[in-house]
């Protein structure tokens, strides 16, 4: 099968896209044409209803903390860090960090902001307080 | 009906290995060594295998590996990887090979160095690096989803730390009634509030060990099973689940698979939670006991932390729960769905000396895999529960 039947699933996938959001300083969210719902992470095939059928538009970057934690850490090993499950505005969770406060102050239900950080060079999705 | 698969295969033969730290030995080695117990125990030799079930945290052609080390050529030959909870899987999967004729020996075997590996530069590959988009933010897998998950059902149910550790508690209780067992000194709960912080609200003792070990079993049909020397352990029930493999993709973080594969293997066994003499769940963390012992149906969601808080799983509770003393104070071999097996199997033949259950006639085994990722449970009965 050529690239031109591939249809859907023509280019680029939708990981290789996302991740050119990120470099282009884009936060990216996938839904789903079919159920319409927030695919995250992204895919190939909608993890709702298992169409090829998806598009693309930025996020709000606004999100909710639905578990937290903190990995205690010797402070010559960087010291204790936030980590945290953040549930989209638009539907759909993610792991990611909470940075810039206090690692312990970080609560289930308190709401956070993505923007764009890197760890160890690799463009990522990062929380902070609004 | 019946389900055909119920009472069709039982467990003829367990092997275990020593426990701990097993210098100089190498997984291969510690799975042969189980597996000739395993065997012993079963009154066959290697040559009678064959059907080969066997799992792997790092290692892609680990059934080949094992087959050609255990030098058997079987017919069918299964590898999959589910996490922990793959030596329950393995069950199922023999159980099915038996019952089809696919196989008449099934050897279900694992072993591990994971211990001993921290001190060399060998390993068996590192399966916690995290998975898909997750692993970017370089958490500390397993035992952060782990954190989630507890902090979520203390939110939500009001679950306190006190209830957690006191799961700890009662299972170093257990573990200080089995000879075999690697921590065996009392255990109190400010010992476990007290202890490091190791992912909020999980501290050092929330924590499973580290082990070295080996363990094996060998399963047959049942119309074959009352010809061996030892009590068959009959699998009356199996059911598997899975929702998801990295822990943000998990739908609810206080409800595990475990209230799917629960209710199959149940409805197969035509059986219900008061039916369970005993009870061994795979305990990575101490909140894995409490999301279990509701998911199951043993108390209803959100009352788990009451649960074991009233010290219903310890000795003299109403429902003992790892008996063996778990994961958290028995041994912890980076994957430990064979020893929930194994303890149950040993319940029902009554070889459990200071921990035996009186009269036990039922097990339960829950095997865990990923991070609440798979769940595998399996219900064994004696001859009386046939």
């Amino acid at each position: 099968m050529t690239d031109t039947d591939a249809g859907p699933f023509a280019g680029i996938g939708p990981e290789q896209h996302f991740r050119e959001g990120l470099e282009a300083g884009e936060y990216r969210l996938q839904f789903c044409d079919d159920c319409s719902k927030s695919i995250y992470y992204p895919r190939a095939v909608c993890n709702h209803c298992g169409s090829p059928n998806t598009s693309w538009r930025m996020a709000s970057g606004k999100g909710v903390i639905y578990s937290t934690s903190v990995e205690r850490t010797k402070p010559e090993a960087g010291g204790d860090k936030n980590i945290a499950l953040i549930d989209l505005e638009e539907g759909g969770r993610l792991m990611s960090r909470v940075v810039d406060m206090e690692p312990g102050d970080v609560t289930i239900g308190m709401a956070v902001e993505a923007f764009i950080g890197e760890i160890d060079g690799t463009k990522l999705i990062l929380f902070r307080k609004p | 009906m019946a389900h055909e698969l119920r009472g069709s295969a039982a467990v003829v033969g367990i092997g275990l290995t020593e426990f701990g730290e097993l210098p100089g030995k190498n997984h291969l080695e510690v799975l042969a060594e189980a597996s000739h117990y395993a065997l012993a125990d079963a009154g066959l030799g290697m040559q009678d295998v064959d059907g080969l079930f066997v799992s792997s945290m790092g290692r892609v052609f680990h059934p080949l590996h094992a087959a050609e080390y255990l030098g058997i050529q079987p017919s069918v030959i299964d590898g999959t990887n589910v996490g922990g909870s793959s030596f329950v899987n393995c069950v199922q999967s023999a159980a099915m090979a038996i019952k089809t004729g696919v196989c008449n020996v099934a050897l279900i075997a694992y072993g591990s160095t994971s211990r001993s590996n921290r001190k060399r530069k060998f390993r068996e590959g590192n399966p916690n690096a995290g998975a898909f988009h997750a692993s970017e933010y370089q958490p500390r897998n397993p035992i952060i989803s782990y954190a989630f998950a507890a902090a979520r059902h203390m939110h939500e149910y009001g679950t306190t730390r006190e209830n957690l550790a006191q799961v700890a508690v009662s299972t170093r209780e257990w573990a200080m009634k089995n000879p075999r067992a690697e921590m065996r000194d009392p255990l109190s709960i400010e010992d476990v509030l007290g202890a490091r912080m190791i992912c909020d609200p999980l501290t050092l003792f929330d924590c499973c060990l580290v082990s070295d070990a080996g363990a094996a079993i060998v399963m047959v049909s049942a119309e074959r099973a009352k010809d061996f020397p030892q009590k068959p352990a009959y699998l009356l029930g199996v059911g598997s689940a899975t929702t998801h493999d990295q822990i943000a993709q998990m739908p609810d973080l206080t409800v595990t698979p475990a209230s799917q594969s629960g209710p199959r293997a149940f409805a197969m066994a035509g059986l219900t939670p008061a039916d369970i003499d005993v009870a061994e769940f795979y305990d990575a963390f101490t909140i894995n006991t409490i999301l279990f012992l509701e998911d199951l149906g043993f108390c209803k969601k959100g009352e788990g932390g009451a649960f074991v808080g009233d010290g219903n799983i310890g000795p003299g509770g109403s429902l003992p729960v790892n008996t063996n003393g778990g994961g958290l104070s028995c041994v912890h071999p980076g994957m430990y769905g064979m020893f929930v097996t194994i303890e149950a199997v040993e319940q029902l033949r009554g070889t459990c000396g200071e921990r035996q259950i009186e009269g036990a006639n039922i097990a339960l085994a829950n095997g865990n895999g990923g991070v609440l990722s798979s769940q595998v449970t399996a219900i064994y009965g004696s001859e009386a529960a046939l």
